[in-house]
């Protein structure tokens, strides 16, 4: 540590003392900045390409790379989920009933490559989007005028009438087909981030594109390390959008495993570990290293999707029989614990909009708490719905939890009385495998992760009409749920947010509770996050949105 | 050793016997093979261990009911008496942050969780005995599968010869270049949600026909070449020719003089591929493409052991000694057969 070298060689001891005392955030700041920072993760998390990329792994990597004309405040806690303006230099302006929203660009900001950031720039990258059939380019951005041209005829898409910009005023306008109280959030998530307008029109795989963050990637090999270094063009804009970082060179090594992760940190040899520990080192690490470890709650849930179309979970009975007979509690021990996970009924979790507690599948129901199983009640759905004997097969990844999680659903499956088999399936294609209908998938063991703060990003995403797609392996409504009635629910709070939020997260915890009795899905647990970070890494925050801010940590 | 006991060369016809001995009839070759084996001390104390192993297995039941009181097949959250103290079977850490669930280790006590509890909390001792069940008993069924079809194919193709052989040993040919675990993967996801029917036989998802028709099928060639290559040593041998000569039928020289001469070959071949097919079920249970859960077998209890592999390292290390030592008793077994069958052979299994 170099504290004296700003003071003086005059000063005494005791001035020593009390300067180190006083020294300014800014200064101790400045002796933190610089060092490699090491992060080792299993494997690589796929193509670098922002606009396609769907993994965490990288979501959390491009936030000190990439800049949206919005984006979601670096901050931790309920402060995180704030959207603040990024490359716009305000919030935008809102015309046309919340159709049109005007953005006025920031000047003097450039592209790692040097290129200065330009209106041309936001209208191509948003064509772009399209262009490369981003995973969410129809969930997410179907709404911008234009829009569904572009989603049947991509290669063409230029988004007339969508978004346009003004060179002269260096603003951009988007212009929506209908109000959207989301909006702002669909444009702070990595795939709206802003890339030279000459991006090739693909996939770019492991060749990196220019950002306008702190940082940039220098090199990418998904079979051995990313490499990112400092953007030599960039000035600090705004501290909650983009803020200068302290390590000079972050790399994420790849191909160990979760043990050998924990082993390299322990050891030092690393500095975070982007997987969760395994199981049976959740005990050491929680007591030899607890100062290293970081617990946070997600909002996310474990939940059990029912195929509501054929049988035996066509029959609303034998769904909340399973709903009643799983035991919460002996899920959350096999995560790890009750300080990793908290026991749930309902879809939305806590801390979310929306969410009131409510847990009617449990002992004593009321008061939205989890007081255990209800067996018996269970059993008495199960001989109503006349379903005894079906054969029923739970399909889990090969993951360990996910594996520990299916066997005890095919457990207590059997002890209802149903035929259960379990099926793990590689975690690579369990995903896509369950929402297929033509695989005639009855109940799956997976996990849902807020793309945004939003009610609607659970419930009308999880278990809206629109969400179900037939033969599709693209079909997030894993459940294949619809229910005409709460679907128009769904469609009324999503306007209704758009001019009065309060309002419409009233109308979501009533939506939370008509699907939660419907039980498509049985709800299990509220994961927490494990961070295990070496003795040497310094300033841990974690952002509800992005998880741990990489960048803002020290590693001298 | 006894000179009577090997001179099946002295009852030459015509030949006179010494007045007042007693003529005493020449043991046959299978009686002589079996003294030899007898007299074989490791071979001996091989078997009976594969035996004490075998009986120990078919306590399961027994064993899971009366002794431990458990069922080994469901997830069990509660509690345990050990020693008169109550321990939860599942025990959640208390210490520093709290963090992760243990399962109970050893208790070296029969009446329960002898070898601990895996993370279902289920009895590992009791898993084990029908895992090591459902290990025997697709071991023993594909080699006995594997047995008939290599014999029946061997046969077929050394003693027909021609256009018969050259088919033949074409399609072991491809068998024997498609990698087991390849063809074992793909046969579990094309079988993942649904069952195969072929003709009469129907074979669930998760039925253990489906493992032992997989090893069963797949070391044929292995076993059917060299029965291959002796049918066609034998049909050039002398008595074969005389008997060739003398007009006897085809299918009686195949049944009383080829089939006779392979069988002992085939037996050799049993407790050797007995060994070589238990490694490779554990195997395929270990990539979960085997014995399907709640189901054990060793290969599946490994498996769940080596997320414990730090914590409750019994869990794995348990049921990977039962295999060594099983597939040891029966290779030392193997070689014990060998040698009083076939002393000359210079046969030998190798895995893949």
């Amino acid at each position: 540590m170099k504290k004296t070298s700003w003071l003086g060689i005059s000063a005494g001891a005791l001035c020593l003392t009390a300067a180190a005392l006083i020294a300014t955030p800014a200064a101790q700041a400045q002796d933190h900045r610089g060092g490699t920072m090491r992060l080792v993760a299993v494997g690589a998390g796929g193509t670098i390409d922002p606009q396609i990329n769907y993994t965490l792994q990288y979501w959390q990597l491009y936030q000190g790379l990439y800049d949206g004309l919005l984006n979601f405040k670096k901050g931790v806690g309920e402060e995180g989920f704030k959207v603040v303006p990024d490359l716009a230099e305000d919030m935008p302006q809102v015309a046309d009933d919340g159709k049109t929203l005007i953005f006025k660009l920031r000047k003097g900001i450039k592209f790692s490559n040097g290129q200065d950031v330009t209106v041309k720039d936001v209208v191509a990258s948003f064509q772009r989007i399209f262009k490369v059939s981003s995973p969410t380019a129809g969930g997410f951005y179907a709404g911008i005028v234009g829009a569904d041209k572009c989603l049947k005829e991509a290669a063409t898409c230029t988004l007339e009438g969508g978004v346009v910009g003004d060179e002269a005023a260096n603003t951009v306008t988007i212009h929506l087909t209908q109000p959207d109280a989301e909006i702002y959030y669909k444009l702070a998530v990595p795939h709206a981030v802003i890339l030279p307008a000459d991006s090739p029109a693909k996939d770019v795989g492991t060749d990196p594109l220019p950002g306008t963050g702190a940082y940039m990637v220098e090199s990418y090999d998904p079979n051995k390390q990313l490499k990112i270094v400092r953007n030599p063009h960039f000035k600090e804009w705004s501290k909650d959008a983009q803020p200068d970082g302290y390590p000079d060179v972050v790399v994420m090594d790849f191909g160990l495993t979760d043990e050998a992760e924990v082993t390299a940190v322990a050891n030092g040899q690393a500095d975070w570990a982007f997987d969760q520990p395994p199981a049976d080192r959740l005990a050491e690490i929680g007591t030899k290293y607890k100062d290293q470890v970081h617990v946070t709650p997600l909002t996310a849930m474990w939940y059990a999707p029912m195929n509501v179309n054929i049988p035996p979970f066509n029959n609303e009975k034998a769904r909340q029989a399973v709903s009643y007979a799983l035991d919460r509690n002996a899920l959350v021990k096999r995560f790890g614990g009750k300080v990793l996970a908290q026991p749930v009924c309902q879809i939305l979790p806590p801390g979310f909009p929306g969410h009131e507690p409510y847990c009617p599948y449990t002992k004593n129901p009321g008061g939205g708490k989890y007081n255990g199983p209800d067996m018996a009640m269970a059993k008495k759905l199960m001989e109503e719905s006349g379903q005894k004997g079906q054969p029923v097969t739970v399909i889990s990844e090969d993951s360990a939890v996910s594996k520990s999680v299916g066997t005890y659903i095919q457990s207590v499956l059997n002890e209802l009385g149903f035929k259960a088999e379990l099926k793990p399936i590689s975690s690579n294609i369990q995903f896509t495998y369950i929402q297929n209908t033509n695989n005639k998938v009855q109940i799956s063991v997976t996990q849902w992760y807020q793309d945004y703060p939003a009610a609607s990003d659970f419930l009308n995403i999880l278990f809206g009409c629109d969400s179900f797609h037939e033969g599709s392996d693209s079909s997030i409504n894993i459940a294949g749920f619809c229910d005409k009635e709460i679907d128009a629910k769904m469609k009324e709070a999503l306007k209704v947010a758009v001019t009065d939020q309060k309002k419409a997260d009233d109308m979501w915890k009533e939506i939370d509770k008509a699907v939660t009795d419907k039980a498509a899905a049985a709800t299990l647990f509220t994961p927490k996050h494990v961070d295990f970070v070496s003795k040497r890494l310094g300033n841990f925050q974690f952002n509800p949105q992005f998880y741990f801010m990489v960048y803002q940590a020290w590693v001298q | 050793m006894a000179a009577s006991e090997t001179s099946t060369g002295s009852n030459i016809p015509g030949q006179a016997e010494p007045a007042g001995a007693k003529r005493r009839p020449a043991a046959g070759p299978w009686v002589t093979a079996f003294r030899k084996l007898v007299r074989d001390k490791a071979a001996m104390a091989a078997l009976l261990l594969f035996i004490l192993i075998v009986i120990g297995c078919s306590f399961a039941p027994y064993y899971a009911a009366n002794i431990a009181h458990t069922d080994p097949f469901t997830s069990y959250d509660g509690t345990v008496i050990v020693e008169g103290q109550e321990l939860s079977v599942l025990e959640e850490s208390t210490e520093g942050l709290g963090l992760g669930t243990t399962p109970i280790g050893p208790t070296w006590n029969l009446h329960g969780y002898f070898l601990g509890a895996d993370d279902q909390g289920r009895d590992v001792m009791a898993r084990m005995l029908y895992g090591g069940l459902n290990s025997l008993w697709i071991a023993s069924a594909s080699t006995v599968l594997c047995l008939i079809l290599a014999g029946l194919l061997g046969v077929i193709a050394g003693f027909f010869g021609g256009a018969v052989d050259a088919v033949l040993a074409r399609i072991l040919d491809v068998i024997w270049a498609f990698p087991i675990f390849l063809l074992a993967i793909s046969l579990s996801i094309v079988l993942i949600n649904s069952s195969i029917e072929i003709g009469p036989i129907v074979i669930r998802a998760g039925s253990l026909w489906l493992p032992i028709f997989i090893i069963g099928i797949v070391y044929v060639p292995y076993i059917a070449r060299p029965i291959r290559g002796q049918v066609l040593s034998l049909k050039n041998s002398e008595f074969v020719l005389a008997a060739v000569g003398l007009g006897v039928p085809a299918h009686r020289i195949l049944w009383k003089d080829i089939l006779p001469n392979v069988a002992t070959t085939l037996i050799v071949f049993v407790p050797l591929m007995m060994a070589l097919n238990m490694v490779t079920e554990s195997a395929l249970s270990f990539l979960s493409i085997g014995v399907q859960p709640p189901d054990a077998s060793w290969g599946t209890i490994i498996q769940d052991g080596q997320t414990l592999l730090y914590s409750r390292p019994m869990v794995a290390l348990a049921p990977g000694i039962a295999i060594a030592v099983t597939v040891l008793t029966l290779n030392v077994f193997g070689d014990g057969v060998r040698d009083a069958l076939d002393p000359r052979s210079k046969l030998r299994i190798g895995g893949d």
